[in-house]
């Protein structure tokens, strides 16, 4: 328990010290949103600088993260400049839609990785495991987005899969069910993109981990008991190898919010790629802080939540944090 | 009386390919045979890396040979699928060098001694603590310890529980592969007292592996001393350590400390 406070004290520091790094860095880089206004000769220049005052762009930096914290503490997070509206809201709105093809694609590339990687360390070294070390070698060395655009020119050739968007034109006259079926086709091809592109690693990672732990004498031991092959590797040599890769499985949580912002790009998935991309393109600073301070929360929730499974699942670090 | 388990012509290779595919082998056992008598002791000893524990895997059956037999009470066993082998392997248990990692580092005692006792699937969880309470004391431990963590027992701890966990298969041979090597002096004394109290009780029968030929001698009825995958010598205990017919034999013989002959090193000039 006491642990478990240490760990969640650590956590909001370091949010409170990105949010500040954060700040401070995105507000540091030179321009603001209405610099190209000023271009413009039919704005005048006195319009420009009233709407910075209004926006309290020409109070000091510190003044501006008091008033940011204060907004933040109201859950608004600052103030939108291109969408007129509190940042709050926008992001939460975006973040759903990447959260739907993000949690999608990591539940189902953990799914497939964990009894690909056990398969695959249970026949180390023969024709099997070598094959699929050299596919997911070269799954890991094509480029995220030779993999998108790929994927692309296949739903364009073939017309199968929708080659972008989230839903239909027609979305809001479908019945549920069609909504549905609708919604699934639209987020087959980046699902397929995300899984794809974590994949290798996930099943690289279980297959060594896995593999560490086969030899071990108490393995043997247990199989000389006569315990079934299939137990053996899923309730002891899995177990077994979990530490690694409950740290990874945080690690991939982390992810689920920042992993695929290329994928959403290019794929026109309207979750928080595009927005967080064009609110840096526009320098609508508190839309971009938000973003990075949400991936951050993901991230150390995430690993948070390892953290904490960890701990529940090995008695052996529970021993050794009670100690004085 | 017909032996419990006979070994004839075993063979183990291991190919070890390197990256340009060339093929190196290594002949972990060749041609090795014996027999053992039910309630005795075979002694295999030899130096590392002469195939003693390549052995002790083949007869548990946690590795298959290349070629020859095993039989155990005239079944043989060398060359079962897995799934007949399953219902064999209780009666044949290995017992490791190491007990810090031939034990379950995450699961305390009650659940190690639980796991053999849930192969044979034939009792209530009720008599399963009843019996593991039972098997450590038969080992010397005090069942206390039935909640305490492996890690958190101390090495002659661990090897006792480790020796309880196969008891509760109810083996005819126990396979005990340097199972003495990482204790301290004392803890091996105890340990060896153990398992001889345990086999003139239980009638069971020992393949006692280790490299120390003293403690071979103590143990065991006959000796099969090994080199490089093969058996050199074998004979009856008295007769290999009084008429060593082997240069290895006699190697292993000069190894075994004396407090009479000891010298002191002497650092040179």
């Amino acid at each position: 328990m006491r642990y478990l406070l240490r760990r969640l004290g650590h956590a909001f520091l370091l949010l409170i010290g990105v949010s500040i790094l954060a700040f401070f860095f995105a507000t540091l880089a030179p321009g603001n949103y209405f610099d190209e206004m000023r271009l413009n000769p039919q704005i005048a220049p006195e319009a420009v600088a009233a709407l910075r005052a209004q926006y309290q762009l020409d109070r000091p930096l510190p003044m501006r993260y008091v008033a940011w914290l204060n907004s933040t503490i109201h859950g608004e997070m600052g103030f939108s400049f291109a969408y007129n509206s509190a940042v709050a809201p926008l992001l939460i709105s975006r973040a759903r839609n990447t959260l739907l093809l993000t949690i999608t694609a990591t539940l189902l590339a953990w799914g497939i990785a964990l009894p690909l990687g056990v398969w695959s360390a249970e026949r180390l070294g023969r024709l099997p495991d070598r094959l699929l070390s050299w596919g997911t070698a070269a799954l890991l060395v094509i480029p995220d987005l030779t993999l998108v655009l790929g994927l692309l020119v296949f739903a364009v050739k073939t017309g199968w899969f929708p080659p972008g968007g989230m839903v239909s034109v027609d979305f809001e006259n479908l019945s549920s069910i069609q909504k549905v079926r609708d919604l699934m086709r639209h987020m087959t091809l980046p699902v397929v993109a995300l899984v794809l592109s974590v994949l290798p690693l996930l099943v690289r990672h279980v297959r060594a981990a896995v593999a560490d732990v086969l030899g071990a004498p108490f393995l043997l031991a247990a199989q000389g008991h006569g315990i079934r092959r299939r137990t053996l590797l899923y309730r002891y040599a899995l177990p077994a190898a979990a530490n690694p890769l409950i740290s990874l499985f945080g690690f991939s949580i982390g992810t689920l919010l920042s992993g695929s912002l290329l994928i959403e790009v290019v794929m026109s998935w309207p979750g928080l790629g595009p927005l967080l991309l064009e609110s840096i393109l526009s320098r609508d600073v508190y839309v971009v802080i938000g973003g990075v301070l949400l991936s951050t929360l993901f991230l150390v929730g995430g690993n948070f939540l390892a953290d904490m499974l960890l701990y529940w699942i090995d008695p052996r670090i529970r021993t050794e944090s009670s100690a004085p | 009386m017909q032996p419990l388990i006979k070994v004839e012509n075993l063979c183990k290779r291991y190919a070890r390919r390197s990256l340009l595919g060339a093929g190196e082998e290594l002949l972990a056992l060749d041609r090795v045979s014996f027999t053992i008598l039910p309630g005795t002791t075979l002694a295999i000893v030899g130096e590392s890396g002469s195939g003693k524990s390549t052995l002790a895997l083949c007869l548990a059956c946690l590795e298959h040979p290349t070629s020859g037999g095993i039989w155990f009470a005239e079944k043989e066993i060398a060359n079962l699928s897995e799934n007949e082998l399953r219902k064999c392997r209780p009666q044949i248990q290995l017992i490791f060098q190491d007990p810090a990692n031939s034990l379950n580092p995450r699961w305390n005692a009650l659940e190690i001694l639980l796991e053999p006792l849930a192969v044979q699937n034939k009792s209530t969880r009720a008599e399963m603590k009843h019996r593991a309470s039972f098997l450590l004391e038969r080992v010397g431990l005090s069942p206390e310890i039935l909640k305490r963590s492996a890690n958190e027992l101390s090495g002659g701890q661990r090897q006792r529980l480790a020796i309880a966990r196969a008891l509760a298969l109810e083996p005819k041979l126990l396979i005990l592969d340097e199972a003495l090597s990482a204790l301290d002096c004392s803890v091996q004394a105890q340990i060896a007292n153990l398992l001889l109290e345990l086999q003139s009780s239980l009638g069971m029968t020992y393949l006692f592996i280790t490299h120390d030929l003293a403690m071979a001698a103590h143990f065991a009825d006959e000796i099969a001393v090994m080199n490089r995958g093969r058996i050199v010598e074998h004979g009856p205990a008295q007769k290999v350590l009084q008429q060593p017919g082997n240069e290895t034999t006699r190697q292993l013989l000069a190894a075994i400390p004396r407090m009479s002959n000891a010298t002191l090193p002497v650092p040179e000039r």
